[in-house]
């Protein structure tokens, strides 16, 4: 499992492509801007961890207070989190830290909006997960596709006459990667990142807290 | 054993449950289970039926501003609906609290771009506090007592109820709610002690505190406790256009508005006071001009009861937070008694020389053509400055504001953030019933009051007795004024061709009067004040007046015009 390892490092640091043949599959893409930690403007990538009541319609009202003020959002997940009835949404997007700090006041003046923090890469755990559809025809043409896979630690999930998919777990960098040196060959039909999601590293679970802490005003205003 | 009614009548009830007696509406299609309903509370909700939904709305904040309770409007789905999307734009950034209920076609046809189907919830979701649709009957007391709270509770805002037909005709075993906590929601943050210790200590150890005072000390029903810790330390004032009436406007400490069209006094004080004290205000554009010269020579800090407030604008050194009735008092406790007697002296030749330049010929012109400034001082003396002030928005705003005199708080109402043309006639008579007491004084201009104008309507069937001064300059005079000073005067779609006002107000039944010569203006004002009733007051101003001083937009806050 890859998922702690440390997010400052960029694609070509990441070890798993140390190897010389590796380095020259690596074309420059689009994507290799977005895998350094900061964006063209030199604002960092921030991890928002956001947690509400499961009520309808607070999805547009979150994201509205990205683009109201600019904000692009690069990634969005939101399910159900551990604490029964609170949906937990984690945002990524490339802003200032001052910036930051506004859209966690902003996003947490909404009512059913529980807890908003943001987080540098250092300070979380990361996880994402992509899917990859490859030809069968020109995979058995190239012989570095299964190479590829391995050393990325990859898997194959399904082959078949036409097409074979590959599922890749991991960090954006590790995803990136793997899926630009599929690319290089040509072998990929479709590709497909998940939104990121995020524990964080502290040892303190802030929204357990906050709850305790409001359950005990509701009790004192009994 | 809860009585089995209908989703409308549960509304009725609710509202009664949260002290609503008064509602501004519009009924229609959609909200019809309601108005049915509302047929049989009549003797206990008085109904002001408007002419145009947008009339509810803003008529609702008029009655919140003067009142502090929540103003109240039901209008229909889909246009409706919509109509009243100004108004709560305007409430929200102006913190007004009120509910918004609104009809909506029954759930089977949600989605289905039914007759009358707008996504309100969607449309309004930005611009509220809070925006719900009620679904169930059985949801309908819980949503109404919610909505309450949360209008009303922290920093007030709007709240959007959006109720499908269906929820209106179910039947339901009514039982009243009542909410008063929600867990995700904390109004007023928590007091701290260490902080109320260090806002003291910084105001102890300053030499020149300058304070500027917002709508949140009217929120907060804070105007005794503001008063105390001014006096107490003997600290200069400034107010925004929304605190004007938070401390009297005579009392020594009150040096005035702030703003582009404030005082002198105040905006160039800004820039060299060595603390800046902010209470309940938000740092508006309107009232810092260029953020980057903005009071950075000194320390500043800002009690405020909405987190997202702090640092949103203007850096400030320390955070106060909580409800200002609170904080203000606890850190009064722990001022030393002060004069700061040659700091507030610094103000004098400010003010001498604003008088000179330009409030003497405001209100003290000897000839020419009758002057916005004039009319508005002279309304203001006639009804011994006790009188509620509302705007529209232009000229009428800038020159009510700037020389109405308020001695009782909740005088003001205007449309501050959003800048509403259109607003004052609706809020006028909203504030008629919010403080039927009082005396309810609108000025506004040919242009905004053509916005509204139907609610002339309203006025005339309910008797509201709102004195409308409508200062007539032939122009969107603030627009005019600007394309003199920054567009080369060229009056792109500013002058305005008007209609008799006279005879539409005696269309209407309400009794009018026009004055053009000064020497009949003081007797027009008294037969106004005199009336029992509605009264239109038409004064023909000079056409190409303009507001002064000003900060011109984005210029340094201490660098004011005098003279154009």
């Amino acid at each position: 499992m890859n998922n702690n390892v440390n997010q400052n490092t960029d694609c070509s640091a990441c070890g798993k492509c140390a190897d010389a043949e590796e380095k020259q599959m690596q074309p420059e893409t689009s994507h290799r801007a977005k895998l350094s930690n900061l964006d063209a403007n030199g604002n960092p990538l921030y991890t928002f961890l956001i947690y509400s009541e499961n009520t309808p319609g607070l999805l547009s009202q979150i994201t509205a207070v990205y683009t109201r003020r600019q904000v692009n959002i690069e990634s969005l997940n939101v399910c159900a989190s551990s604490t029964p009835g609170v949906h937990k949404f984690t945002v990524t997007s490339y802003c200032t830290e001052e910036m930051a700090k506004m859209l966690t006041k902003q996003i947490e003046k909404r009512i059913e909006v529980l807890k908003a923090n943001y987080y540098t890469d250092d300070e979380i755990f990361i996880l994402e997960t992509s899917l990859i559809k490859i030809s069968t025809k020109r995979m058995l043409q190239e012989r570095n596709v299964g190479r590829i896979v391995r050393l990325h630690d990859a898997h194959i999930v399904e082959v078949n006459p036409t097409y074979a998919t590959v599922e890749k777990t991991g960090i954006t960098a590790d995803i990136l990667s793997l899926y630009d040196n599929l690319n290089q060959l040509g072998v990929v039909l479709q590709f497909v990142r998940s939104g990121r999601i995020a524990i964080t590293k502290s040892r303190v679970e802030h929204l357990d807290e906050y709850l305790a802490e409001r359950e005990r005003e509701r009790q004192n205003e009994k | 054993m809860a009585e089995r009614i209908s989703g409308a009548e549960a509304l009725m009830r609710s509202l009664v449950n949260e002290g609503v007696e008064t509602l501004f509406g519009y009924p229609g299609g959609a909200i019809m289970p309601v108005y049915d309903a509302l047929y049989d509370y009549r003797d206990r909700l008085n109904h002001i039926l408007v002419r145009h939904e947008q009339g509810a709305v803003h008529a609702a904040q008029g009655f919140a501003r003067v009142s502090g309770k929540v103003g109240c409007a039901i209008v229909t789905s889909g246009p409706g609906a919509t109509n009243t999307v100004t108004g709560i734009a305007d409430a929200m950034i102006d913190s007004t609290p009120m509910v918004v209920i609104c009809g909506q076609v029954g759930t089977s046809l949600l989605g289905t771009d039914a007759f009358q189907e707008v996504d309100v919830v969607g449309v309004t979701s930005p611009i509220s506090k809070w925006s719900y649709q009620i679904r169930r009957a059985e949801d309908v007391a819980w949503a109404v007592s919610r909505a309450f709270y949360i209008a009303k509770s922290g920093r007030p805002g709007p709240v959007v109820l959006d109720f499908a037909k269906n929820a209106q005709t179910a039947m339901v075993d009514y039982e009243p709610a009542k909410v008063d906590f929600i867990r995700s929601y904390q109004p007023v943050p928590a007091l701290n002690q260490e902080v109320i210790k260090q806002a003291a200590k910084m105001i102890n150890e300053s030499v020149k505190p300058f304070v500027l005072v917002g709508q949140g000390v009217e929120l907060g029903d804070a105007r005794e406790e503001l008063r105390e810790f001014l006096e107490k330390a003997q600290m200069p004032a400034g107010c925004t256009l929304l605190g004007l009436s938070a401390l009297p406007s005579d009392h020594p400490l009150n040096k005035g508005m702030l703003g582009m069209h404030g005082n002198l006094g105040p905006n160039v004080m800004t820039n060299q006071c060595d603390l800046l004290i902010a209470v309940g205000m938000r740092f508006d554009d309107r009232v810092t001009g260029n953020l980057k010269t903005y009071a950075k020579q000194a320390k500043i800090i800002h009690f405020d009861i909405d987190p997202s407030e702090i640092n949103k604008n203007v850096k400030v050194d320390l955070a106060v937070l909580g409800d200002c009735k609170q904080t203000l008092a606890a850190v009064t406790e722990l001022l030393d008694e002060t004069t700061h007697k040659s700091w507030i002296d610094g103000f004098k030749p400010y003010e001498e020389k604003e008088y000179n330049k330009v409030i003497d010929k405001a209100i003290h012109p000897k000839s020419g053509p009758l002057l916005m400034g004039e009319v508005v001082r002279k309304v203001s003396e006639a009804s011994n400055h006790e009188a509620i002030l509302v705007t529209d928005v232009g000229q009428n705003q800038m020159f009510g504001c700037r020389y109405f005199k308020y001695t009782k708080g909740r005088s003001v109402v205007t449309s501050g953030g959003c800048g509403t043309m259109g607003f004052g006639l609706p809020a006028a008579i909203g504030a008629t019933f919010g403080a039927p007491d009082r005396t309810v004084c609108l000025f506004c201009g040919d242009g905004g009051l053509q916005m509204t104008i139907q609610e002339l309507g309203t006025i005339m069937e309910q008797g509201a007795p709102v004195k409308i001064i409508l200062l007539n300059n032939n122009y969107l005079g603030n627009v005019r004024q600007w394309q003199a000073m920054f567009f080369n005067h060229r009056y792109s779609f500013t002058p305005m061709v008007n209609p008799d006002y006279d005879m539409i107000a005696k269309a209407y039944g309400i009794p009018a009067r026009t004055v053009v010569e000064r020497k009949d203006l003081d007797a027009a004002i008294k037969d106004m004040l005199a009336t029992d009733g509605p009264y239109l007051l038409q004064c023909a101003v000079l056409e190409e007046d303009d507001v002064l001083p000003m900060t011109p937009p984005g210029a340094d806050v201490d660098c004011m015009m005098l003279e154009v």
